[in-house]
C-alpha cells in the first residue's frame, strides 16, 4: 500500500474524531461543572439528529445552517431537564441519578421510535457525494464541513467559559460549591444553565451527525459509550481533552481497521481505554483528584 | 340360558348407556377434531428483525407476509393466524422471542432472515418440538445439525455459491471480459463467515478468471466503513466481490464515490444491493451492481401472480427475495397444515417432510426437503440494478436481459 492511503484514512480518523469530540464535550462539561453523568448522552445526540432529518426532509434545510436552532433546542430541553428533573438529584446517591438519566434515555430512545419507526434515516445533501482533492489527498466534503464546524463550535464554547462573566460564574461553580453559594451565585441556575449548554453541543454535534452516518432509534447507547471513552481518555472534566479524545480515538480506530482489520477497531479503541485507565487514570489533559 | 343371553344382551342398563355414549363420544372425537382443525386456523409465528440494524430487511420481508393471506386462498389454503415478532437483529432476542412464541400458542415459527437469529430460534423449535420454517438464511450447519422440526427452502452459502460461480462465468462469456483481480469485503457475521468459508472452498472448483487479493471482514452495524472501502481500493482490484447487508451496501457504495473508485464491477453474493432502499436512496449510482441471489423464476404463473399482489398492496416495490421467500415459507405452513389436517406439532412436521409444491415461485423443480429439511434442489440467478429496476441476466433460461459490462463509472453518470 502506498503511503497516500495512510494520509487519507488519517485525516478521514480526525475529521470524524472532531465531530465525535464535540459529542464528548457536552458531557465532560455536564460532568466537570455539575458533577452528574449524563446517560441519556448518546439519545440527546440521536433525538438531534432526527432533528436534523426532519428539517432536511420538510423544509430543505442544510443541516449544517441548522446547527444553531437545533443546539437552540437542546440547550432548552438541557436546561429544563436539569432544573426540573436532575436538580432534585443532585444530592442524592450517584445510582438514583444513574437510574434516572437511564429511565430519561430510554424513554427517548422508545419516543423515538414510535414517532420515527425502526428505519435508517439520513440526510443527502448537494454535497453528500462530493470529496476535494488536495494533493494525494482525498477528503470527505460531509466530514470536512462537520469537522471545521466542530471546531468553530468547541471555540465558541471555551470563549464562552474563559472570556465572559456567566462563564466565569459557571466555573467557580465547578471549582468550589460551597463557594459559589456564599458569594451569593445562583447555582441551581447556573447549573441548569451548563445542562443546557452541554446539550447544545450534543446538538450541534448531531446535527453533524446526521451529514456523515445514517440515524435509527437504537444508536443511543452507542454514542453514550463512545462519548465515556473519549471524555475518559481526554479527561473526564476536561474541554480541551473531549476534543484531543476524539481525536485520537478516531485516528486509532481509523488506523487500526487499515493496518490490522476493520472489524478489531473497537478492539484497539478499547485497548486504549485501559491502557490509559492503568497509566493515566485521569485522562491525558485530565487532572489528578 | 337362550333367555338369559337375550336378556342379558338385550338389556340396557344405565352403565351401558353411559358406555355406549361415552364410546360414541370417543369415536366421534378423533374425526370432529381433525375437521375442526380444518376448519380452524394455523397459528404462525413469523420472527423477524423489525428494528435495529436489519429493519429495512425485516420490514421487506413483512410484504411477503402482507400479500400472502390472499394469495393462499386463492390456492385453496386453510386461513394462517400470523402472529408476529421482532427479533430487534438480535440472536438473544431472537431466542427469547420463539420461547414466547411458542408458550403464546404459535404452532409453527417462520423467519428470520438472518442465520445467527435462525440458528437461535432453531434451537429453540427443536427442544420444544415446534415445526420451523426458516425464509431466509444461508449458514449450512443450520440444517446439518440433524434436527427433525427445522425445514428450510432456501439455499445454503455452498449452494448460493456454486451457482454464483457458474452465473459469473457465463455473464463474462456473454461480456467478452473478465476481471482479473478482486477484493472480498464481507460482513463478520454468521452469514457472512459462512460465505467466506464456502467462498474458500466452493471458488477453486470453478476455475475462476479473477484472484482475490484481499479480504477485508467488518461489522455490518458500522456506522462509518471509509477505511474500509480505502483499504479495498488501495488494493487496485478490478472487482468487488461483496457479501453485505442493507446499511453497509448503502454506506459502500456512498464511500466508493467518494473515494472515486469506479471498479469494473461490483459482484454481491448477498443481500443489500438490490433492495427497494438501496435503489430509491441512491437513485442513479444504484445502478449497476450484480447481485448473485435466490430469487424467482419469472416464467412460472405463480411468480406473475405474487408480483400483481405485491404491486397492488405495496405499489413502487420490486419483487424481491425477501418477499418470495418469506410468501414460500408461509406457503409451506399453509400447505402442510391442509394435508396433516391438524394443528399437532409431530402431524405437522410430518406434512412439511412429505411436501412437494410444484406451483411455487423460486427457480428450479419446486419445494421439496430432503432428510435433512434441507430444499437442495433450489437454483439462484444473476440480477443487475438498471434504472431502478432489477433485470435477470444469468443463468441464460431465466434471464430477461443482457448485462451490462463494465459497470459506468460514478463519475460518469450525470
Amino acid at each position: 500500500m502506498s503511503t497516500d492511503i495512510y494520509l487519507n484514512v488519517a485525516v478521514s480518523g480526525v475529521l470524524t474524531g472532531l465531530v465525535y469530540g464535540l459529542m464528548a464535550l457536552g458531557l465532560s462539561v455536564i460532568f466537570g461543572v455539575i458533577r452528574v453523568v449524563n446517560f441519556a448522552h448518546g439519545e440527546m445526540t440521536t433525538v438531534a439528529m432526527y432533528l436534523a432529518v426532519v428539517l432536511f426532509a420538510t423544509l430543505g434545510l442544510d443541516p449544517l445552517l441548522m446547527m444553531v436552532p437545533i443546539a437552540g433546542v437542546l440547550f432548552v430541553f438541557g436546561y429544563a431537564l436539569q432544573r426540573w428533573l436532575i436538580n432534585p438529584f443532585i444530592n442524592r446517591p450517584e445510582h438514583s441519578q444513574f437510574i434516572l438519566l437511564v429511565a430519561v434515555a430510554i424513554i427517548l430512545a422508545n419516543g423515538l421510535l414510535i414517532v420515527f419507526g425502526p428505519d435508517a434515516r439520513s440526510v443527502q445533501t448537494s454535497y453528500a457525494f462530493d470529496s476535494f482533492m488536495i494533493g494525494p489527498l482525498i477528503v470527505d466534503a460531509t466530514k470536512a464541513f462537520a469537522g471545521l464546524a466542530a471546531i468553530a463550535v468547541a471555540a465558541a464554547l471555551f470563549a464562552f467559559f474563559r472570556l465572559t462573566q456567566l462563564g466565569t460564574a459557571i466555573r467557580a461553580c465547578a471549582d468550589n460549591y460551597t463557594g459559589a453559594q456564599v458569594i451569593g451565585l445562583n447555582v441551581p441556575r447556573l447549573y441548569a444553565l451548563t445542562f443546557g449548554l452541554g446539550a447544545a453541543c450534543v446538538g450541534a454535534a448531531g446535527a453533524m451527525l446526521a451529514l456523515v452516518t445514517d440515524v435509527t432509534p437504537p444508536l443511543g447507547p452507542s454514542f453514550t459509550l463512545l462519548a465515556f471513552v473519549i471524555v475518559i481518555v481526554g479527561g473526564l472534566g476536561s474541554m480541551p481533552g473531549a476534543l484531543a479524545g476524539g481525536i485520537l480515538i478516531g485516528v486509532i480506530a481509523a488506523l487500526a481497521g487499515l493496518l490490522y482489520t476493520p472489524s478489531a477497531k473497537g478492539m484497539f479503541v478499547f485497548a486504549i481505554l485501559v491502557l490509559v485507565l492503568l497509566f493515566r487514570p485521569q485522562g491525558i489533559f485530565g487532572r489528578r483528584a | 340360558m337362550n333367555r338369559k343371553l337375550d336378556s342379558g344382551d338385550n338389556r340396557t342398563t344405565r352403565r351401558t348407556v353411559t358406555a355406549g355414549l361415552g364410546a360414541s363420544v370417543v369415536a366421534g372425537i378423533a374425526p370432529f377434531n381433525i375437521l375442526r382443525a380444518q376448519d380452524a386456523t394455523l397459528k404462525v409465528g413469523v420472527l423477524l428483525p423489525r428494528s435495529g440494524a436489519q429493519a429495512g430487511i425485516g420490514q421487506d420481508c413483512q410484504r411477503g407476509v402482507d400479500i400472502a393471506a390472499g394469495l393462499l386462498k386463492d390456492l385453496g389454503m386453510p386461513p394462517l393466524q400470523i402472529m408476529n415478532g421482532d427479533t430487534e437483529t438480535s440472536v438473544e432476542v431472537a431466542r427469547s422471542r420463539a420461547e414466547k412464541m411458542i408458550s403464546d400458542g404459535a404452532q409453527v415459527l417462520v423467519g428470520a432472515f438472518d442465520s445467527g437469529q435462525s440458528t437461535a430460534i432453531a434451537q429453540v423449535a427443536e427442544q420444544k418440538g415446534i415445526p420451523y420454517v426458516i425464509n431466509i438464511a444461508a449458514a449450512p450447519q443450520i440444517t446439518e445439525q440433524g434436527y427433525k422440526f427445522v425445514f428450510r427452502n432456501f439455499p445454503t452459502a455452498g449452494m448460493i455459491l456454486a451457482d454464483a460461480f457458474a452465473n459469473q462465468k457465463e455473464i463474462f462469456e456473454a461480456a467478452g471480459a473478465a476481471p482479473k483481480t478482486a477484493v472480498f469485503m464481507h460482513v463478520n457475521d454468521t452469514f457472512g463467515t459462512a460465505m467466506k468459508g464456502g467462498i474458500g472452498a466452493v471458488m477453486p472448483k470453478f476455475n475462476m478468471p479473477y484472484n482475490l487479493v484481499e479480504t477485508i471482514a467488518y461489522d455490518p452495524t458500522s456506522r462509518d466503513l471509509s477505511v474500509e472501502v480505502a483499504k479495498a481500493k488501495a488494493t487496485g482490484a478490478d472487482a468487488l466481490l461483496m457479501v453485505s447487508r442493507l446499511n453497509d451496501a448503502i454506506l459502500i457504495t456512498r464511500e466508493l464515490v467518494k473515494q472515486r473508485w469506479s471498479p469494473m464491477a461490483i459482484l454481491s453474493m448477498g443481500p443489500g444491493w438490490y433492495e427497494d432502499q438501496y435503489l430509491k436512496t441512491l437513485g442513479k449510482l444504484s445502478d449497476g451492481p450484480l447481485s448473485f441471489v435466490p430469487w424467482y423464476d419469472p416464467n412460472k404463473p405463480m411468480s406473475k401472480k405474487l408480483d400483481e399482489a405485491l404491486a397492488k398492496a405495496h405499489p413502487g416495490f420490486n419483487l424481491n427475495t425477501n418477499h418470495v421467500y418469506t410468501f414460500e415459507a408461509l406457503l409451506v405452513a399453509a400447505d402442510a397444515f391442509k394435508r396433516a389436517r391438524s394443528t399437532d406439532a409431530k402431524a405437522l412436521a410430518d406434512a412439511i417432510r412429505q411436501t412437494n409444491i410444484t406451483d411455487n415461485v423460486s427457480p428450479g423443480p419446486g419445494i421439496q426437503f430432503n432428510e435433512k429439511g434441507q430444499n437442495d434442489k433450489l437454483k439462484d440467478s444473476a440480477i443487475q440494478n438498471r434504472g431502478g429496476k432489477l433485470v435477470t441476466v444469468a443463468p441464460k433460461v431465466a434471464a430477461n436481459a443482457k448485462v451490462e459490462w463494465p459497470m459506468t463509472p460514478y463519475d460518469k453518470r450525470g
